[in-house]
C-alpha cells in the first residue's frame, strides 16, 4: 500500500477519488435501505444485529450514570435513608386509600357501563425498565430502554411513568427497546379533556415535555390547568392515563383553530425508570401488525415503585 | 520501521471510531445537546486525509450504518451522509493537507454542511422538520474543534505511527 502511495503523482486533485464506482455503488445501497427500511419496516433482523454490536458502546456510556446512582445508594447517610423510606411509605399509604376508593370507582363504572351495554375497562398489566443513559438523535425525542424483546417488549408498546405517558416502543431489540416520546414531532396521541370530554389529537413538538393539541376550535371550552388523557380511540394507547396539562390556550379569530399548548405530566426529560404496558387482551395492531404483539410473557416485576399493589 | 504491522493502525482507527461513537451518544444536558460535535464525521475527516489509501467511503459506510442503529435513524442515512463526506474529502484531501489550519477548518466547515444538509435533506422528506433552523449549529461547532482534533490525532498516529 505505502509503494502505491509514493507512486502517485502530486496532482491537486486526484483523478480517481475512491474509486467513483465505489461510492456510487455505496450511495445507491444507503438510499436502497433507507427506503426499504422506511417503507416495509423490513430489515428488522439487520436492526437487531446493528444493534446488538452497538450495544457495548451504550453500555459503556451508561457506566458512569450507573456508577453515580450505585454510589448514590450505597453511601447514602443513614438519615437520608430513614426520611426517604418515611416519605415513600407516607406516599404509599395516601396511594392505597386512594386506590381503596379507586377499586369501588372501577366496580360502579364497570356497572355503569355494563348498564349502558359498553365493554367494561380491565387493567393492564405493567412492569418496570430503566433508560439507559444515552443521548440520541438531538432532533428527535428517542430514549433506550434495558428490556427487549426477550422480556416481552414488542413494538407499539406503551410505555408510561409514575405520573403518565410517555411514549412507544419503537424498535425492540433483544437487549434493549427504543421508545419514542409522545413530544416527538412524529408522534400523535388521541386523547380528551378530562373536564369537557372534549375529544381531540395531541401532536409533539420540538420541546421536549411539551405537546400542542393543534385541532382545537376557537370556540372550545378549554381552560389552562385542565387534564389531557389518552381516549383510547385508534386502539394504540390504553384510554383514561394522563397525558398533560394545558398551560397555553389562546384563540386566534383569523384562523379556524386556536393555540394550545400541554406540558406533559410524565417526566420526560429527567426521569430514570418507565414502566411498560401490556393490554389485557391484544389491542387490534392495525398500524403494527407483528408477530411478538402477544402479550405471552414473564410475570408482572412487582419489585419496583410504581407497579400494581393489591393489598386490603 | 517503514512497514509496520498492519493490525496496530487498524487497532488504533478502531479505537478513534469506538471513542468518536461513544462522544457521539455521551449524555449531556439538555441545552448542550444542539452544540455537540459530529465526531464520528470529524475522525472520517482526519483519515480520510492523513491515511487516503487504507480509509475510505467503505469505512465510512460501515460508520454511517453503525451510527444509524446507534441513534434510532433510517438505516442508511448517516452511512449516504458519510459516504459522500469521505468521497469529497478523499477528492480534496491532496490540496487540504497543505492548508494553513484556518483553512482546513473552512473546509472541514464546508464538509459538515454537506454532511448536515443531506442529514436534514433526508429529515425532512421523512415530516422531521422541527428543529431546522439550527442545523448548521453542529457543524460549526465542529469545524472550530478541528484544530484540536488535528493535533489530537496527529500525536496519536506518531505514537502508534499508524501508516
Amino acid at each position: 500500500m505505502a509503494v502505491i502511495r509514493r507512486r502517485r503523482s502530486p496532482q491537486l486533485f486526484s483523478s480517481r477519488p475512491a474509486g467513483a464506482l465505489r461510492t456510487f455503488l455505496l450511495v445507491a445501497a444507503s438510499i436502497a435501505l433507507m427506503i426499504y427500511d422506511h417503507q416495509s419496516g423490513g430489515l428488522r433482523r439487520m436492526h437487531s444485529a446493528l444493534s446488538t454490536l452497538v450495544y457495548p458502546v451504550q453500555a459503556v456510556v451508561n457506566v458512569p450514570h450507573a456508577l453515580l446512582l450505585w454510589a448514590e445508594d450505597k453511601f447514602a447517610a443513614h438519615v437520608a435513608l430513614v426520611r426517604d423510606n418515611d416519605d415513600l411509605r407516607q406516599r404509599l399509604g395516601i396511594a392505597q386509600a386512594q386506590l381503596q376508593q379507586f377499586a369501588a370507582l372501577e366496580q360502579e363504572n364497570n356497572r355503569l357501563r355494563g348498564l349502558m351495554q359498553a365493554t367494561a375497562r380491565v387493567p393492564g398489566r405493567i412492569s418496570a425498565a430503566e433508560i439507559l443513559a444515552a443521548d440520541l438523535d438531538p432532533f428527535r425525542h428517542l430514549v433506550v430502554i434495558d428490556k427487549g424483546s426477550g422480556d416481552g417488549v414488542y413494538p407499539g408498546q406503551t410505555v408510561l411513568d409514575a405520573n403518565g405517558i410517555m411514549g412507544q416502543v419503537e424498535r425492540a431489540d433483544p437487549f434493549e427497546a427504543e421508545v419514542t416520546l409522545i413530544s416527538d414531532p412524529s408522534q400523535a396521541i388521541q386523547v380528551e379533556v378530562n373536564r369537557t370530554g372534549l375529544r381531540t389529537l395531541a401532536v409533539g413538538s420540538a420541546d421536549l415535555e411539551q405537546l400542542s393539541l393543534p385541532y382545537v376550535t376557537n370556540d372550545s371550552d378549554i381552560k389552562i390547568g385542565d387534564l389531557v388523557v389518552t381516549s383510547g380511540l385508534g386502539g394504540h394507547y390504553p384510554a383514561g392515563y394522563p397525558v398533560g396539562t394545558v398551560i397555553k390556550f389562546e384563540r386566534n379569530p383569523a384562523e379556524p383553530f386556536a393555540t394550545v399548548a400541554v406540558h406533559t405530566t410524565a417526566d420526560l426529560s429527567h426521569g430514570h425508570e418507565v414502566l411498560l404496558y401490556w393490554p389485557p387482551t391484544p389491542l387490534p395492531q392495525v398500524t403494527l401488525p407483528r408477530k411478538e404483539a402477544a402479550p405471552a410473557g414473564q410475570p408482572a416485576n412487582t419489585g419496583k415503585k410504581g407497579a400494581r399493589k393489591k393489598k386490603p | 520501521m517503514r512497514d509496520l504491522s498492519p493490525p496496530r493502525s487498524v487497532w488504533v482507527i478502531a479505537a478513534s471510531y469506538l471513542a468518536a461513537l461513544v462522544l457521539t451518544i455521551w449524555p449531556l444536558p439538555q441545552w448542550a445537546e444542539m452544540f455537540r460535535p459530529v465526531w464520528v464525521v470529524l475522525v472520517t475527516v482526519y483519515w480520510c486525509l492523513w491515511l487516503p489509501h487504507r480509509i475510505g467511503v467503505v469505512t465510512a459506510f460501515v460508520a454511517g450504518l453503525l451510527l444509524d442503529a446507534l441513534t434510532g435513524t433510517l438505516l442508511g442515512e448517516h452511512a449516504l451522509a458519510l459516504v459522500l463526506v469521505a468521497w469529497t474529502t478523499l477528492w480534496l484531501h491532496l490540496q487540504v493537507r497543505v492548508f494553513p489550519w484556518w483553512q482546513q477548518c473552512f473546509v472541514v466547515l464546508c464538509i459538515m454542511l454537506v454532511y448536515s444538509f443531506v442529514l436534514f435533506w433526508v429529515d425532512g422528506m421523512l415530516g422531521y422538520t422541527v428543529g431546522a433552523g439550527l442545523r448548521w449549529v453542529p457543524a460549526v461547532v465542529s469545524a472550530l474543534l478541528w484544530p484540536w482534533i488535528l493535533s489530537v490525532l496527529t500525536r496519536l498516529q506518531h505514537r502508534y505511527q499508524v501508516s
